[in-house]
């Protein structure tokens, strides 16, 4: 079954076309890529799917339900959540209520706070930070940081969950870690849709990946299909 | 446990207690210039910690104080004649929070500093609204305002303040607080976390403008007459900054300790040294903003810090 689907869409930022005619799907349960040199539009679909941006025509269905036009926050609640490229915590706020602050107002249906807490507990363990909850976010590590915006995403209990470069600038050993944690999610039921420029990442654990390149969908395929794809190559190496 | 819930909340909990008796019970033993004293120091605490409701957790500086404080004295200057006294209040509370809704509405997708310059030029659009109106229509300048005892100024302004302070009690710790402190610290994520961010700014900024619109409303009353220069004065818009900025934003009791010195040293500096008081006054929050980046609050906490670890290294070395 779809459960993302983009029909059209296209943004204009000024006369430039960040995005035209990108018509694309995600199917339940899967782990989508989305790879594309700089500049080729990929954060900008994440932002018109999360409702941060709006788009110029085209529509975007979530389980067959329009949510262009949407706010971010009404988008969250039908089951969408997502994480930034560039870290977006609450800095002052302890981890705990980093995550709190998603399962009190994310969820679909509202929660008592007992039951809001015991969510933004469980998402905290599940991304190994149950330790962490009472330091500021402010005070974690870039990778913790990472995590806590995961854990905060997966507090709202998303269906899709948009993650936008989780795995810049991390270490090896913290990569193989997320990239566990993403097959987890995955495991657990939640559709992934990520934006990745390693590699190694993108093609160990994606079922499909899809390829922008100044704001079209330029390829798509398996990773062994994508990696063997002339155009992408082109694309890539400039060849 | 219970230790530690009691010296938590046991210590803070007793000291607002003796000063709500104190304060109840003031009026019946202090002078009558130290009952209009008390009322006006009162006053700056409502204007104070109302302003850092809003301000202080979502990190949008409103400059609007001023606007919804004439708003309420205009309310009063109207109405006083027609209603009795606590509805007069409560209509300018009420008439603030409206404004405060609308403006919200309009003005709150702003972002910093444009936020602040607009909620200043409210003040000054509302008052020159009002002067064109005085000329133009009623073709008269000012009124006068009805006139109410000290010692019921006194408690009407008391009564605000209390529960005033109750409901940012609450707020703060509720799911309603958690969503003003995540605006502050990163809109962009709340929103994307399913905050309605626009609604909870609005809201909040509605029921600070309730709470400085009824504190205007009472206020007028010992002002006699008032005119839209004396009523919407850009002084009521800056000195709860101040005065917040003065006393520390971090806690509940910072804006209150800041604006209650604040306020007193104004009129201790007014009255002992008239030629003088700008410049001391203007000297001391100089320092205080140059050494005191988190306030009065800042400095307790600190000194206590040190005076904690001076402690413990003093019993096991002597260096």
């Amino acid at each position: 079954m779809r459960i993302l689907e983009g029909e059209k869409v296209t943004k204009y930022f000024g006369g430039l076309a960040a995005l035209s005619d990108v018509n694309f799907h995600i199917d339940e349960g899967e782990i989508v890529g989305l790879i594309g040199p700089n500049g080729a539009g990929k954060t900008t679909l994440f932002n018109l799917i999360s409702g941060a941006l709006v788009t110029k025509s085209g529509t975007i269905k979530f389980k067959d339900e329009k949510i262009t036009g949407l706010k971010p926050y009404q988008i969250c609640r039908l089951g969408v959540a997502r994480t930034f490229q560039s870290v977006k915590i609450f800095a002052n706020m302890p981890a705990l209520d980093n995550a709190l602050v998603g399962s009190f107002f994310g969820t679909p249906t509202s929660m008592s706070s007992a039951d809001a807490a015991r969510e933004a507990i469980e998402s905290l363990e599940l991304v190994g930070l149950s330790a962490a909850r009472a330091i500021p976010a402010r005070d974690l590590t870039l990778a913790n940081q990472k995590r806590l915006e995961v854990a905060r995403a997966l507090a709202t209990k998303p269906e899709l969950l948009l993650l936008d470069e989780l795995m810049a600038g991390l270490n090896h050993t913290e990569m193989a870690e997320a990239m566990e944690l993403v097959t987890e999610l995955r495991d657990k039921g939640i559709t992934i849709f990520m934006i990745e420029h390693v590699m190694k990442a993108i093609m160990g654990i994606c079922d499909r990946i899809m390829v922008l390149h100044h704001g079209e969908n330029i390829a798509e395929g398996t990773p062994r299909e994508i990696a063997a794809n002339k155009t992408v190559i082109e694309v890539y190496l400039g060849a | 446990m219970t230790a530690f819930t009691s010296k938590r909340f046991l210590v803070p909990g007793l000291v607002s207690l003796i000063l709500l008796i104190l304060l109840a019970t003031s009026p019946l033993y202090i002078s009558s210039y130290n009952v209009i004293l008390l009322a006006a120091i009162l006053m700056y605490i409502v204007l104070t910690v109302s302003w850092a409701f809003f301000s202080g957790p979502t990190g949008y500086i409103s400059l609007a104080t001023a606007a919804f404080f004439g708003v309420g004295l205009y309310t009063t200057a109207v109405l006083g004649k027609a209603l009795p006294l606590l509805a007069v209040v409560a209509a300018g509370g009420l008439v603030s929070f409206v404004l405060a809704l609308l403006v919200g509405a309009i003005t709150l997708r702003l972002r910093g500093i444009y936020f602040a310059i607009f909620t200043f030029g409210l003040v000054e659009l509302i008052k020159h609204i009002l002067l064109f109106w005085e000329i133009t229509v009623t073709g008269t300048r000012g009124r006068f305002v009805v006139l109410v005892g000290n010692t019921t100024i006194y408690y009407v302004v008391f009564g605000i303040l209390v529960l005033l302070m109750l409901t940012v009690y609450f707020v703060r710790r509720s799911k309603f607080g958690l969503a003003m402190q995540s605006i502050g610290d990163n809109e962009d994520a709340a929103a994307h976390m399913g905050v309605n961010v626009t609604l909870v700014k609005v809201i909040t900024f509605a029921v600070s403008a309730f709470f400085i619109g009824a504190v205007g409303a009472i206020m007028a009353t010992r002002w006699t007459y008032i005119d839209p220069y004396v009523a919407f004065n850009p002084l009521f818009s800056f000195l709860p900054v101040l005065m917040a900025i003065f006393g520390g934003m971090g806690q509940l009791y910072g804006p209150v300790i800041g604006a209650a010195i604040f306020a007193y040293l104004e009129e201790l500096l007014l009255t002992k040294f008239p030629y003088y008081y700008m410049l001391i006054f203007g000297i001391i929050l100089v320092v205080v903003i140059l050494y005191l980046p988190d306030g009065l609050i800042g400095l307790i906490q600190r000194l206590r810090q040190r005076w904690q670890k001076g402690g413990l290294t003093g019993k096991h070395a002597n260096t």
